[in-house]
């Protein structure tokens, strides 16, 4: 597969100062565990409001979420130290996403819970700053940085690990690493259309597989969001019961208590829908993990099909290069072939 | 018509109704009921204990740990104390049983229609023979009724099920119809059974017994009984109705006003779950698209769209129930609340014609001392013997309304509690499932290791 020396250069590029006691370090595809998460705590422990100003001077509230890591054999040795901490804001996640994406095109990245609240039956607070939303995110955010860390090539990633640690001037790291150019240059060469004339089986079942997978998972959300609407719909009305058996229980002399009873029931019936619905978000925000995870997948396959298209265009470059060069050489002239080589040289390929 | 000099005033609770000859009644009329015929709770407790003959309705066979269960054995325990203030007293079996079923649909040239079969067992001497089995249609019950409106003016004539039903929107012969109206119609003998003075009403005889219901055969001697109370309407205006009526019209009428809107509210439920129920099949549908897909992941995700649908069918039983038992109770209700108060307003009147007469009476013995007409008293009569039997009927009908709310209330209770039990069931069959295929999945994975 085609990588690039930056690309290189980046994935190589593990802290020399993080030597562990098994130096295993270097190694990046190990399977028996030299991934962060094993040297690490880490989670995600609280969220709270900011209030400030934003890129373009506007006041804006936002939600942090608070970082917290301690090194494993601290706890081991017996002590226990307070965990290091910084505050990160969902956009600062997005950010090592992105790069993550972008120095390792060939890694299915783990995904971020959803930026907006999507698949959201009627009732169901779209809002960002709903408390109920900020703390199925918090967990999200927490399960993307497991994930992450337990991966043996990304856990080594020398941006992650400061994204951890370091809090200030992070963000300039990740810039300098020039990601930037390299994800425009991409996005561009993806959303172009080509074809592969030798496609590879294995990845062609991939793409296949994560396009049902994002579809059936796409469905059952959008399915599971009208069962939750009429389901609550059902509930809510059962609370009308609680108001007329009251008003039934006032003109009752034997029945009075135990209808009052009953429409006390009603109303506890009624109300308890909305615990219930909110804990199957949870379930959701799992499924949602999944279709975010086929996204990526299809993306990694696209990222293939792109990278062996500039390799067969490059192959088909270089034969036609070789025969000019010959050609000069011999002086001897293959126009109609010659023609047919140029004009398969397509304009996206750079 | 024979009737005496009027008795002792009648007035409820200090003498057994049952142990006075009914003023308006011919000397004809079957012996007056005496202690034997009296239906006490205790009665009601034993009728329980023969299935399929029971007055009253049905048991549902539940869980032992069901409400229904339970409300009925507090029952039991409550009725000693229901017995002090029972004005008929003394606990005697009861000797008259009815039952309505076996629909049958007949198809002649002009007409199509179900005829019920209604079952008797007794041992009254009244009836000649200790078993009958009669076919009758609607049009006889509603006969029946009549006849014991205008026989019985002075008592509350239990409810039958609407008469018609708008042809097209609602199928007479569809199998549901046909059930909810025989249960009524069980319903309707069973408490005209259980009545002490309606029990015995020879129209009820003939209804029980005989082959061939002539219907344009009246018994005279009652239309007669009839006539005189029927006469009473217009022109007079009813002074002061004593409180204890003028609450239970006020009562009534809340009542009433309370029952509709719980049948209005369980429609919308009906509806609303019907929707609920349409989205959950869909659902449960992409569970089975996509085990399609899936290899490991197959059987989990069938397991799961068979959840669902369990869960599907489950729901559909609860909202048949509600729709073919509980809302037709609640219905026969308002019913029952408009024979009462048609009873309240014949009262009314009779009480207005008294004052009416007693009025006029008073003014010509103060102008030329003729003394007060016998007429005046006879009315007098009336009016505390229709107060003493209204008053008795009341006492009954909120007994049997508080039986009949507290036992689809709580069977109401019990279906809701069995849907949430087959859900519960399913799903924990399914964790099941999912555990050991997380088991099995563990050990393969050790295996190729």
């Amino acid at each position: 597969m085609a990588e690039d020396s930056k690309e290189d250069s980046v994935a190589s590029n593990v802290d020399s100062d993080q030597q562990t006691p098994d130096g295993s370090l270097n190694n990046s595809v190990l399977a028996d565990g030299s991934c962060l998460l094993r040297r690490m705590e880490i989670c995600v422990a609280e969220a709270e409001k900011r209030s400030g100003k934003n890129a373009v001077s506007m006041q804006e509230t936002f939600t942090v979420y608070l970082v917290e890591t301690r090194p494993i054999d601290a706890t081991a040795e017996g002590r226990s130290p307070p965990p290091d901490s910084l505050w990160r804001r969902y956009s600062e996640f997005e950010l090592l996403r992105n790069y993550l994406i972008i120095a390792y095109p060939y890694i299915v990245v783990p995904p971020l819970p959803e930026k907006r609240a999507e698949f959201v039956w009627h009732k169901l607070s779209a809002d960002n700053m709903d408390p109920d939303f900020v703390e199925r995110r918090r967990i999200g955010l927490e399960n993307f940085l497991f994930r992450v860390a337990s991966h043996p090539v990304l856990s080594n990633d020398e941006i992650l690990y400061h994204f951890l640690t370091k809090e200030h001037g992070w963000k300039e790291m990740v810039y300098e690493t020039g990601f930037q150019a390299k994800a425009d240059s991409r996005l561009r060469a993806l959303s172009a259309t080509f074809r592969v004339r030798s496609p590879h089986k294995r990845l062609v079942e991939m793409k296949h597989y994560s396009d049902g997978l994002q579809s059936h998972t796409a469905q059952l959300l959008r399915a599971r969001t009208r069962v939750a609407d009429r389901l609550y719909a059902v509930y809510k009305v059962h609370g009308n019961y609680g108001r007329v058996f009251s008003e039934w229980s006032a003109i009752e002399k034997e029945m009075g208590d135990g209808l009052q009873s009953a429409g006390h029931h009603m109303d506890a019936y009624a109300t308890s829908i909305d615990d219930i619905l909110e804990e199957e978000e949870h379930y959701a925000d799992q499924l949602k993990e999944y279709l975010f995870y086929a996204e990526a997948l299809r993306a990694v396959c696209r990222k293939h099909e792109l990278s062996q298209f500039e390799l067969e265009m490059a192959s088909l470059d270089l034969i036609s290069k070789k025969q000019q060069r010959e050609e000069l050489a011999t002086g001897v002239c293959h126009t109609n072939i010659n023609l047919k080589q140029y004009a398969m040289l397509p304009k996206a390929c750079k | 018509m024979s009737v005496g000099a009027p008795r002792g005033l009648a007035s409820s609770g200090q003498k057994l109704i049952t142990e006075m000859l009914h003023p308006l009644s011919a000397a004809e009329e079957p012996p007056s009921p005496g202690p034997d015929v009296t239906v006490s709770a205790e009665e009601k407790e034993k009728v329980k204990q023969e299935p399929g003959l029971t007055n009253g309705v049905p048991e549902e066979a539940s869980s032992p740990a069901s409400a229904s269960v339970l409300v009925n054995r507090l029952q039991l325990d409550e009725d000693p104390e229901a017995d002090a203030q029972d004005p008929y007293g003394s606990a005697e079996p009861c000797d008259l049983f009815v039952t309505v079923d076996d629909p049958k649909k007949h198809v002649s040239t002009m007409e199509t229609y179900i005829t019920y079969r209604v079952s008797t067992k007794t041992s009254r001497i009244e009836f000649d023979l200790p078993d009958y089995s009669v076919r009758r249609r609607y049009q006889d019950f509603d006969w029946l009724r009549i006849k014991l409106e205008d026989s019985q003016p002075t008592h509350l004539i239990p409810p039958l099920p609407e008469k018609f039903v708008m042809k097209g929107v609602v199928d007479r012969f569809s199998e549901e119809f046909v059930e909810t109206r025989m249960k009524a119609l069980d319903k309707f003998l069973k408490r005209v059974a259980d009545h002490p003075v309606l029990s015995f009403n020879p129209h009820l005889n003939a209804f029980l017994t005989a082959k061939d219901l002539n219907k344009r055969q009246g018994l005279a001697l009652l239309t007669k009984v009839g006539e005189s109370v029927k006469h009473v309407a217009g022109g007079y205006k009813l002074r002061a109705r004593p409180a204890e009526f003028c609450a239970m019209g006020e009562y009534l009428d809340t009542f009433s006003q309370k029952l509709g809107t719980i049948d209005r509210i369980a429609q919308r439920i009906l509806r609303e779950q019907s929707e609920y129920l349409t989205e959950l099949r869909e659902y449960g549908a992409v569970y089975s698209s996509w085990a399609g897909s899936e290899e490991q992941l197959q059987r989990p995700l069938e397991g799961v769209a068979g959840c669902v649908t369990t869960s599907c069918g489950a729901l559909e039983d609860l909202s048949d129930n509600m729709s073919q038992d509980f809302l037709p109770v609640l219905r026969e209700y308002v019913l029952y609340i408009e024979s009462m108060k048609n009873v309240l307003r014949k009262r009314d009147q009779v009480q207005a014609e008294y004052e009416g007469r007693l009025e006029a009476a008073v003014l010509r013995k103060q102008e030329d001392r003729t003394p007060i007409p016998v007429e005046v008293e006879k009315c007098q009569d009336k009016v505390e013997c229709f107060n003493a039997d209204l008053k008795a009927d009341w006492e009954r009908w909120q007994r049997n309304k508080r039986q009949d709310f507290k036992q689809l209330l709580t069977g109401m209770a019990d279906k809701n509690i069995n849907y949430y039990e087959k859900c519960q069931a399913a799903w924990e069959s399914l964790i099941t499932l999912l555990q050991e295929k997380q088991t099995e999945d563990k050990t393969s994975e050790t295996e190729l290791n």
